[in-house]
């Protein structure tokens, strides 16, 4: 019975002002030939005891900060200032519930607030939901918004094929009840000349990805113009970090940007939770889905937030809203504006130049081995992909070995891709740790 | 008591994270790719500490108090959970590291999913929804795959009960399938001869909260899941109210063929102020091969000297992704430790000592607040927070109020079918005395209203802010804070 603190005493007296004899007999309503199912559960553990075994499982882990690790693909390992989890860490913030009580919430809202200030800062956009899950499905969200844009007369959605995979697919499942034709990313090869020559007047949405999947960054502004030309809304998907020292969307004509924030002082948790981030232009924001906090002021005129546009949402709306979602990701919203907080103008931008001349120190390395050569052949971020005389998993295996986590294997995403591997450097790598990765090639480059 | 914007607090050239300098040479940067300016503050760490630590204070959390908000299990959060999840090789592993490196998080999220199916009654699980309404959408999604497979693409009705939370109709919506209202009888169920009218070919599924949102267990639910079989469709189970079933009954056994869990609520996960949660999903048989993908599977078994290998396995006929990686982990971690805590014992007296608790209130309130459906209730019970004689109080007012005798009020106005609802949910983690207290304030704010209603109307009096303006809000955004230009 660990976290119930009834006594037997009160129980009895409980039951009695119910009117019952045994806690059984509130279960009337059940239908017998059902009720009391014996579970086969294992029994409690102490809090002792549990610990041990969480211990145990945690410990069977690779941990990326026990190795060198170049493995990123949509999840990277950077440097977390202590002072996010302690403050993520503050009950007060991680068990309250959704603001929907405005006066006893202010520390949840005005902290929103301040991370949809900071998310339109780095995109360069106008307004900021309270985020999403991941960076996945807000693009799926992005692509709902279009559709409500257009009130469902357009179908096509164009999808560059060097937007992450995965996120790729969560568009696939979140609209294939919705009659749309998705296309685009048929060819891995397919960029800004084949997504233009893609949109038409039936196009509710272009969206592309920067840095890209593979680790290349350009200026996307024909495609926003081609976009626009067509009456089609355009978005990007961004690493927020990168945003630290590239130029925003918002100046390629952007019409939304999303994202996954995970960079931003989340670690990689494999996989989650992390934050979707999503932000538009003022002028969608009645289509866009999701919690939203704006300033207001109290009955004395005092400053307060409280969340805003509800009757956009499912409570309110039920089938008509712009969404089922409900949550946002508060805690690790929390986290990104901690995070950013304690980098501040200076440190961002330092922590993605490292990444940048980390990354491009070992791409020129690992160039002039023999066997190896670096694939992209525009400028990139801090992810780049190599093609490798031997399959990806084998080198990997043996990185592994003298504890390197290799980088990831584009051979099932990208068929062409076979035997290519991106490879992920951030700050949290030395000179002296991507030295040695180098060398470990160069003895992995044969069997 | 009002904090400044962080970047009111901001002074150029203030820094608080020390970084090493570069240790490789220096390349060029991308030409035309970068910003020309970041308006990020300049803080000092103290500064930043300080602004949160303030912040946090103008918060009410389960921690505080007694959060009594119905639908939403605002149990107590054990600290074990805490640090569990933050232990280093769970925070620190990589969603796309190898499976065989990963093999400690493979086990704790095969176990959850074993867990989840036997509480359930299902035949398979996949934790990768990141949350309640995700689930919805989730099952939803399964149910019209189901369907599609057999050829029948016809069945677009969803049926929705009028009691349902309003992501019900919002994630059929998404689906692109059809919302149909079934309304509710003077007892709190639905409504059979309502039902039976909608029950043709074309109903793909029914969405059935249960316990319902008035805080009922469903009279006739094998009655209705019959029915919605009988004329082919599939019922979709809203497990938002599972605190109430834990031991006591499988949804499963009842005949619902697809079902969400919320971590965040029966599995004692944090909410966070909004998030993450987590919505695993569960699925009869005839389901199993739709749920989303990955799923942890046994890829090869163990024996006496080796346990078993798990790995990452896609279900055959999987709806495909719904989040990006293996679901909110870090969230799974946190309910793999409560069930551990609790075992099969201790997962059955969280639901006996949260029906008990809701009784209890329930007939401590009910001479002083109307309870319209007054019979035995599982976690929750909606009363009304208005009086013939006070018309002048709302429920707002008592909610409001509540705050003032250090209550986070119940949830209100939901469900809609109930004027000026009061949906209050205990959970098993308030003890008696603290139930007690609550029901005194309760009491209190009853007679307030009928002597001295402009002290409701008036409320709260003593949180950080008074009411506020959500009209001007609206009228008016301001949905973020422009860097302030210092001098």
């Amino acid at each position: 019975m660990a976290y119930i603190p009834h006594t037997e005493d009160e129980r009895q007296q409980m039951l009695a002002a119910i009117g019952v004899e045994r806690i059984d007999d509130l279960y009337e309503a059940v239908p017998a030939d059902f009720r009391f199912p014996d579970l086969d559960l294992p029994e409690p553990l102490s809090e002792m005891e549990v610990m041990d075994e969480l211990m145990a499982l945690s410990e069977a882990n690779l941990e990326v900060r026990h190795v060198s690790s170049f493995l990123g693909a949509g999840a990277y390992n950077h440097f977390i200032p202590s002072v996010v989890d302690h403050i993520l860490r503050r009950n007060e913030f991680y068990t309250a519930y959704t603001p929907y009580q405005p006066e006893i919430s202010q520390g949840t809202l005005q902290s929103i607030f301040e991370y949809q200030s900071l998310m339109c800062e780095l995109t360069g956009m106008e307004v900021s939901n309270a985020s999403h899950y991941d960076g996945a499905t807000a693009l799926a969200e992005a692509v709902i918004l279009a559709l409500n844009h257009h009130r469902g007369k357009r179908s096509k959605v164009v999808l560059s094929p060097t937007i992450h995979p995965q996120y790729r697919q969560v568009v696939r499942t979140y609209t294939q009840g919705m009659g749309l034709t998705l296309t685009g990313d048929e060819d891995c090869e397919n960029g800004v000349d084949e997504l233009k020559a893609l949109l038409d007047e039936d196009t509710t949405l272009v969206a592309v990805q920067y840095p890209d999947f593979l680790g290349n960054l350009e200026d996307f502004t024909a495609l926003g113009e081609a976009a626009h030309a067509v009456g089609a809304l355009f978005c990007v998907v961004v690493n927020p970090l990168a945003l630290g020292m590239l130029k925003p969307p918002a100046e390629f004509g952007a019409d939304v940007v999303v994202g996954e924030g995970q960079p931003l002082g989340i670690p990689v948790s494999y996989g989650g939770p992390y934050v979707g981030i999503f932000t538009t232009q003022e002028k969608y924001v009645r289509k866009m889905a999701g919690r939203l906090v704006g300033e207001t002021v109290d009955v004395e005129g005092k400053r307060g937030y409280v969340l805003t546009l509800t009757p956009r949402e499912q409570h309110i709306r039920r089938e008509k809203a712009t969404s089922n979602i409900c949550t946002n990701q508060g805690l690790m919203a929390l986290a990104a504006v901690v995070y950013l907080s304690m980098m501040g103008k200076h440190g961002l931008r330092k922590v993605a130049e490292l990444c940048y001349h980390k990354a491009h120190y070992a791409a020129k390395r690992i160039d002039e081995l023999e066997g190896y050569s670096v694939w992209n052949k525009k400028p990139f971020f801090h992810e780049f992909v190599v093609q490798c005389p031997r399959p990806v998993a084998e080198i990997n295996e043996g990185l592994l070995d003298i504890d390197i986590l290799g980088g990831y294997d584009l051979s099932e995403e990208y068929p062409q891709l076979k035997d290519h591997m991106l490879v992920a450097v951030t700050e949290m790598l030395s000179k002296e740790e991507i030295d040695d990765f180098v060398d470990a090639l160069k003895e992995l480059s044969h069997d | 008591m009002t904090e400044p914007l962080i970047y009111e607090l901001s002074s150029p050239g203030r820094v608080a994270v020390t970084l090493p300098e570069p240790d490789v040479p220096l390349s060029d940067m991308p030409a035309g790719l970068v910003r020309e300016d970041l308006p990020l503050p300049e803080l000092s760490e103290v500064d930043v500490v300080r602004h949160f630590v303030r912040l946090s204070q103008l918060n009410y959390g389960v921690d505080i108090g007694l959060y009594p908000l119905g639908s939403c299990t605002m149990k107590y959060n054990p600290k074990l959970n805490e640090d569990a999840a933050r232990l280093t090789g769970f925070a620190f592993s990589h969603p796309l590291q190898d499976p065989e490196t990963a093999q400690g998080n493979l086990a704790l999220m095969y176990s959850l999913q074993e867990w989840l199916k036997e509480i359930g009654g299902f035949a398979g699980v996949s934790l990768q929804p990141a949350a309640g309404a995700h689930g919805e959408l989730t099952g939803i999604l399964i149910i019209r795959a189901y369907h599609q497979d057999r050829g029948d693409s016809n069945r677009t009705k969803i049926l929705i009960p009028d009691s349902a939370h309003g992501t019900n109709p919002a994630s059929t919506t998404m689906s692109g399938m059809e919302v149909i209202e079934i309304p509710s009888d003077e007892r709190g169920n639905i409504d059979l001869a309502a039902l039976k009218e909608q029950c043709d070919e074309c109903v793909a599924g029914l969405m059935l909260t249960n316990p319902n949102t008035l805080g009922l267990f469903e009279e006739h639910v094998k009655e209705v899941i019959d029915l919605i079989h009988g004329c082919g469709g599939l019922v979709y189970g809203d497990g938002a109210n599972m605190n109430a079933l834990l031991g006591i009954v499988r949804p499963g056994d009842l005949g619902i063929d697809v079902l969400h869990y919320n971590l965040h609520k029966t599995f004692s996960t944090p909410h966070g102020g909004g998030g993450p949660g987590s919505g695993p999903v569960g699925a009869a048989e005839h389901l199993v091969n739709f749920l989303p993908g990955p799923v942890v599977g046994i890829v090869e078994e163990g024996d006496d000297e080796q346990p078993p290998l798990y790995g990452l396995v896609k279900p055959a006929k999987s709806i495909g992704r719904v989040k990006a990686f293996q679901g909110h982990f870090g969230v799974i971690v946190r309910a793999y430790a409560y069930m551990r805590m609790q075992g099969k014992s201790g997962l059955r007296a969280v639901s006996d000592y949260a029906v008990l608790n809701a009784n209890y209130l329930r007939v401590k309130l009910r001479d002083t607040y109307t309870v319209p459906f007054d019979r035995i209730c599982m976690h929750e019970f909606v009363a009304e927070g208005h009086w013939a004689d006070a018309p002048d109080i709302h429920a707002l007012d008592i909610a409001k109020r509540l705050m003032d005798y250090g209550f986070h009020p119940p949830t209100n106005y939901f469900p809609l079918i109930v004027p000026e609802a009061l949906m209050i949910e205990p959970t098993e983690t308030e003890s008696l005395r603290s139930l007690d207290s609550f029901v005194e304030a309760m009491i209190a704010i009853a007679r307030e209203a009928h002597e001295d209603p402009d002290l409701l109307h008036g409320a709260p009096h003593d949180a950080p802010v008074g009411r506020l303006d959500e009209v001007l809000a609206a009228r008016q955004l301001v949905l973020c804070c422009k860097p302030v230009e210092v001098e």
